[in-house]
């Protein structure tokens, strides 16, 4: 009749559990964007052979596997009735999150499939825009791993993305600036923009998770 | 036992069921509310603690109760119950906060007049300055409470998850607490004007242990306590979690710890006969309000958080009822008393 073990008092197992599921679906967010920038590199560098494709394939599976942890931290906060006043916002945010590996996951495809080709001049300038936007949600990691321990640095950190988020608007400005002010055929330019579109719209949506977080974080201010 | 004194226990017991009804919402409403603790759960707790501490703390309350009115005689016992619920149940169809902490001592006081037996204005005071104290004792424990729970939370920087299992925890321990100490407060209110006319008998269990009357007595209020809380208290409960009361689990848990610290004190035997020791005041031991308790408890968080948040029309809703309810009860209790004096010819004072 009273079903303890499977409901209240067993809670320190399962939320021990659940808190390493939390953390790896995190680090698989932060290595995904590592990964995400070593294929930007590799490309540019023309080392597009079997490593490259690896590395993709790579991304895939952390891909899928943050969608199975994703669905076993939803079952287990529905299940068990977990953080009632803040399960929406968690499962909200995880989902947010995952659409971000979507995104690494796409531009990476786009690489392997459309194969942009960027003048050498232009290389330093994308892997700059690449590494500001993998900074972008690296601090965005940071920002989601505080408000599930440390509430009052949500705010410091989700500033830090913000930031990124400015950087990233200019490099991208400049980089598509150059592009267009350059001697390339306009399909080609419009097919590089594209790109630097596509990488730079990553840290507009860090920007608008730190931003969720931030209310999450009022919410859950005690 | 003869039927009569079953039937007029009955009016206790109905007492006793309504504040299982209502009280327990105070202790677990927001923890079964927020789907924090299940509700069978904090029902089995919630009983379990309620009749130990009635029978095992409930005598120091139940002293002050029989000093305010010696009721003598069954018949009025069951008068000044019954006019307790009554007045309980009209309150709350008229939607305001009442406790039954009120209502009987506007009962016996009724008795009091009815019989026109002498009111010990001393405990009659003592009880009501602790009415207006409750409420205001129970918002300063929260206030500190809820500082220092702040300020262990924030340094901890624990996982989201691992709060949320010390919350249950900490809920479910207050909760029993909180259980134990609205038994120990609340039984004079249930079985108070029974205990001079006890009809059960001592029972010796080893030559260390003997079961008094009065016990057994509680031990019966508790009961009827409990089929309150399982048989009606998860409405109340899921009205207090959901519509009352919007707030964090945490700040429940602070609330749910502040009201019983103060049931407790105002109950606990042991404490005061310390303080007495030490020369110092020591706390009179009078049923109070566990409803006023709790919305002391919010008002003081609620303070400290800028006191935007605190909702002044309860507060005074509340002081509205510190003064119909005693005074509706009593005129109840009187016409209770007359109907079963001059209709059926029942002796209402020996």
């Amino acid at each position: 009749m009273f079903n303890f073990k499977n409901s209240k008092l067993s809670l320190f197992g399962n939320s021990k559990n659940l808190e390493k599921d939390m953390d790896e679906f995190v680090s698989i967010l932060s290595e995904v964007g590592i990964s995400f920038k070593l294929i930007v590199k590799d490309f540019l560098s023309h080392a597009t052979g079997e490593n490259f494709e690896q590395r993709i394939e790579k991304i895939t599976a952390k891909e899928s596997r943050a969608d199975t942890v994703v669905k076993q931290i939803e079952y287990a906060l529905y299940e068990e009735t977990l953080i009632p006043d803040a399960r929406s916002d968690v499962l909200r945010l995880l989902e947010h999150l995952d659409e971000i590996i979507g995104m690494y996951q796409g531009n990476c495809y786009r690489f392997s499939i459309q194969r942009p080709d960027f003048p050498q001049e232009l290389h330093a300038d994308l892997l700059s825009l690449t590494d500001t936007a993998v900074d972008c949600v690296e601090t965005l990691c940071l920002t989601v791993r505080s408000f599930f321990r440390d509430v009052r640095s949500v705010r410091d950190n989700a500033h830090k993305v913000t930031f990124y988020e400015k950087e990233s608007d200019i490099k991208s400005s400049d980089l598509a600036r150059r592009i267009f002010s350059s001697n390339l055929n306009l399909d080609q330019k419009m097919h590089l923009r594209y790109f630097v579109e596509k990488i730079d719209s990553i840290c507009d949506r860090a920007e608008d998770i730190a931003d969720e977080l931030i209310i999450y974080a009022i919410k859950r201010s005690v | 036992m003869e039927l009569t004194i079953i039937l007029f226990l009955f009016g206790g017991l109905f007492l006793g069921w309504s504040l299982g009804a209502n009280d327990a919402a105070n202790v677990f409403g927001t923890a079964v509310g927020t789907r924090m603790i299940s509700f069978k759960t904090a029902a089995l707790v919630c009983s379990i603690f309620v009749i130990l501490g009635s029978v095992i703390s409930g005598a120091g309350t139940t002293e002050t109760i029989a000093k305010l009115g010696a009721i003598n005689a069954l018949p009025g016992a069951f008068a000044c119950c019954l006019a307790a619920g009554s007045s309980v149940y009209l309150m709350t169809k008229a939607g305001l906060p009442v406790s039954t902490t009120q209502a009987i001592v506007g009962a016996i006081i009724g008795w009091n007049f009815f019989t026109s037996s002498k009111i010990d204005y001393n405990v009659l005071t003592t009880i009501l300055a602790t009415w207006v104290l409750c409420p205001i004792l129970a918002g300063v424990i929260a206030i500190g409470i809820f500082t220092l729970v702040k300020k262990i939370v924030f340094n901890s920087k624990i996982h989201i998850l691992r709060l949320d299992a010390y919350t249950r925890l900490a809920l479910l321990m207050a909760g029993a607490f909180g259980s134990y100490s609205l038994g120990a407060n609340n039984i004079a209110n249930v079985m108070g004007v029974f205990v001079n006319i006890s009809p059960f008998t001592d029972i010796e269990i080893t030559s260390f242990f003997t079961f008094t009357s009065t016990e057994q007595l509680f031990l019966l209020g508790g009961l009827a306590i409990a089929v309150g809380v399982f048989t009606y208290s998860k409405k109340v409960m899921f009205t207090v979690g959901n519509d009352l009361l919007k707030i964090s689990p945490l700040s429940a848990f602070v609330i749910v710890l502040s009201h019983s610290i103060v049931l407790f004190l105002f109950a606990s035997e042991g404490l005061s006969n310390f303080l007495t020791s030490m020369n110092l005041p020591s706390i009179p031991l009078v049923p109070v309000s566990s409803s006023q308790a709790i919305v002391g408890g919010v008002i003081g968080i609620g303070l400290l958080k800028g006191g935007k948040e605190v909702k002044w029309s309860v507060a005074g809703r509340i002081a509205l009822g510190w003064v119909v309810l005693p005074i509706l009860t009593m005129v109840i209790a009187v016409l209770y008393l007359y109907i079963l004096k001059n209709i059926f010819d029942l002796k209402v004072v020996f």
